[in-house]
């Protein structure tokens, strides 16, 4: 199989359309401080520290730069939520990308990250931040690699460190590295992490990172992928940023797709303004289902996402629309299923991972993900009882009660119920191992219907056979 | 069995010393306590305790929460296959099935030889070249039953360069000059604004 697209960076697709972020990637020494100022590198750093620390801020808020980690929180809001006068704050950088079918973090850390370390200096200027901390996945070790590299030799031509540039911004970026921890993706476990500790989420209120945060001080805590953009916005200005997308999310945006399409790949894409049918069936995207078959479903935001069905293709990659339609863009993570695959089957290793990843700190996750695994688990190996569903059903409304998020499906009767869950946990751990269950089950009930008919079949031909 | 060399505790202090707050630097020493011995030794934690001025229970502690650091030896080889949801649509749980077969081990289970150990993982991001997996964190795409048996091959007869032994990630560290450093700065000193932000308006506080 072909896979000349992947020669340089595995992954990722160069398809036609404006490049923000990756517009390095096309070089094979794109990681190296040349090639980065070769290509316009620190401009943006040195332009910054001619500006006004508040107008750096401005500058990104103007932008509606939305969070790329998967709430898509306007940055420069979140960047605003620092009690005024409370110093030393801090910047934490979540690079713990692990949220099932996410794969974009890492190919920014791989292949620019002086783009990174740029992002993080303009936002420690603007803020007033005193310390940058880069928390690196534990298992991308190329990443890791690759940033030390980058930040050695940036300190060297002294862009990061004391009087930054000759100028009287100083700041350290300390590289950190995780060790394996689904949940530390979140900000607060993220911050405990980075304290040393078991990577526990803490209780929002009152551990709002930017009040409450990294040793109790103000934390921005700020994905990889939003910095990546900083850079850039700083360079060509807001309005010009504003050009590509849409209004209320402007920009491009990276979006990993895979499963069942013919051209699985990363691509950066203008935000808000393509679909998803644009993307897995589009020439310019992943052209189509592989052997054109039928499309059954698709994750459109990670496997916290509800799933979405062919009726919701034509919505756009818009992080509003799809919270109104009953599922969220997440970390821009696509899964595409085809009509071959089994809806239990999907779910159940969804549950699964949910169910190892629970920290373990709130009850209802520890115990409920658990007995969703077993209970899927037992229905995937023959052993369904009657009532499971509703005893599945029941094990998940403890950890997310009332009425499920849910795509529409006229067929079927349902209406569309809007994004996000209700939770009786601290995190949206627990309440998105429901996403799947709740997305199977109300889609595809006779699939898990069957599943349970056989088991009983089966159980009868043995009492039969064992009987006499 | 073993505490931290006396070159890997310049190693220590050096991590250390970024840190506002020395406990920061538990995970990153507990990395390096691996890639010194192919695992995390009790003595090592029991170190890394003293460097950091706490009990070597919270170092367990923390330890225990992170999937990477494996308190038993481990083989030399340790091969991550990813059966989560990319991966399993295309093909990821019967590579698993096949890593198993062709070494005569389970998952989460090391060969006789010490060579391989095969661990059944979660998402490690490179969905869209499933299915995936890492050996000691290094990426292996679009793997086949015949790629794996190659890959496995090679690793034996030391034909394998981008892979070091399990416990080294990376084949760099970070390293900020003395003279380059901005400084930490703690929680604890009271502190004025950074000199480089514009003095606060009035009644703005």
């Amino acid at each position: 199989m072909s896979q000349a697209h992947l020669q340089n960076t595995p992954g990722y697709v160069n398809n036609e359309g404006m490049k923000i972020v990756t517009s390095r990637f096309g070089y094979e020494d794109s990681f190296t401080i040349d090639r980065y100022l070769a290509t316009g590198g620190y401009e943006a750093l040195r332009k910054g520290l001619t500006m006004a620390p508040g107008d750096v801020h401005g500058e990104v808020k103007n932008a509606s730069l939305l969070g790329r980690g998967g709430a898509g929180f306007p940055a420069g809001v979140k960047w605003g939520f620092c009690p005024p006068g409370k110093f030393p704050r801090y910047l934490v950088v979540n690079g713990d990308e692990s949220e099932p079918g996410t794969y974009k973090d890492r190919l920014l850390m791989q292949r620019d990250p002086h783009q990174i370390i740029e992002g993080c200096l303009l936002t420690c200027y603007a803020l007033g931040l005193s310390q940058c901390f880069l928390y690196v996945r534990g298992e991308m070790a190329l990443a890791q690699e690759r940033i030390a590299d980058a930040l050695n030799d940036a300190y060297e031509a002294g862009y990061v460190g004391k009087n930054i540039l000759g100028s009287n911004f100083s700041v350290d970026i300390v590289l950190h590295w995780g060790a394996g921890a689904y949940i530390v993706g979140e900000e607060t476990a993220l911050i405990e992490s980075l304290e040393g500790n078991r990577g526990m989420p803490r209780l929002k209120p009152p551990f709002f990172p930017a009040a409450i945060g990294l040793y109790g001080q103000p934390t921005i805590v700020n994905n990889i992928e939003t910095l990546a953009n900083v850079p850039w916005i700083i360079t060509n200005g807001a309005d010009e940023y504003k050009k590509y997308g849409s209004e209320t999310s402007p920009g491009t945006r990276l979006f990993a797709v895979s499963g069942h399409v013919k051209r699985p790949g990363v691509y950066e894409v203008e935000h808000g303004v393509t679909t998803f049918r644009d993307l897995i069936y589009g020439d310019n995207f992943c052209q189509g289902i592989r052997d054109d078959n039928e499309l059954k479903m698709f994750i459109p935001g990670g496997a916290s996402a509800p799933w979405f069905f062919p009726e919701q293709l034509d919505l756009p990659l818009e992080a509003r629309s799809v919270g109104a339609a009953g599922s969220m863009l997440g970390s821009g993570a696509i899964v595409v299923m085809d009509e071959t695959t089994d809806a239990v089957k999907a779910a159940a290793r969804i549950v699964r991972f949910f169910s190892r990843e629970s920290c373990g700190k709130c009850t209802p996750c520890r115990e409920g993900t658990t007995w969703e695994e077993d209970i899927l688990n037992r229905m995937l190996s023959g052993k369904g009882r009657p009532g499971d569903i509703e005893t599945l059903l029941k094990a998940a409304s403890n950890i997310s009660p009332g009425v499920y998020p849910v795509a529409a499906w006229e067929e079927g009767g349902l209406v569309a119920v809007p994004f996000p869950p209700k939770q009786t946990t601290i995190c949206p751990l627990g309440p998105s191992s429901v996403a799947p269950i709740a997305s199977a089950i109300r889609r595809f009930r006779s699939e898990f219907e069957a599943k349970i008919d056989e088991a009983a079949h089966a159980t009868i031909e043995v009492s039969v056979g064992g009987g006499s | 069995m073993s505490r931290l060399s006396s070159e890997n505790v310049l190693v220590a202090e050096e991590i250390i010393a970024r840190y506002p707050r020395p406990k920061s630097a538990v995970i990153p020493l507990l990395h390096l306590a691996q890639e010194q011995d192919g695992y995390v030794t009790d003595e090592a934690m029991s170190h890394i305790a003293e460097l950091v001025d706490v009990t070597p229970a919270e170092v367990i502690g923390t330890c225990t929460f992170y999937e990477m650091f494996k308190r038993e030896e481990v083989g030399k080889y340790m091969i991550n296959i990813c059966t989560n949801i990319s991966c399993q649509l295309l093909g990821g749980e019967e590579l698993l099935h096949h890593a198993e077969k062709t070494l005569g081990i389970g998952h989460g289970e090391t060969t006789d030889d010490g060579m391989f150990t095969i661990e059944d993982v979660e998402c490690i991001a490179a969905c869209t070249e499933a299915p995936c997996l890492q050996v000691n964190y290094r990426y292996r795409y679009f793997v086949t039953p015949a790629d794996f048996d190659e890959l496995v091959d090679d690793l034996r007869v030391g034909r394998v360069t981008d892979v070091s032994p399990h416990g080294t990630l990376t084949r760099s560290r970070q390293h900020i000059p003395a003279a380059k450093q901005a400084g930490i700065v703690p929680p604890e000193e009271a502190r004025e604004q950074p000199v480089w932000l514009p003095a606060p308006e009035e009644g703005k506080a």
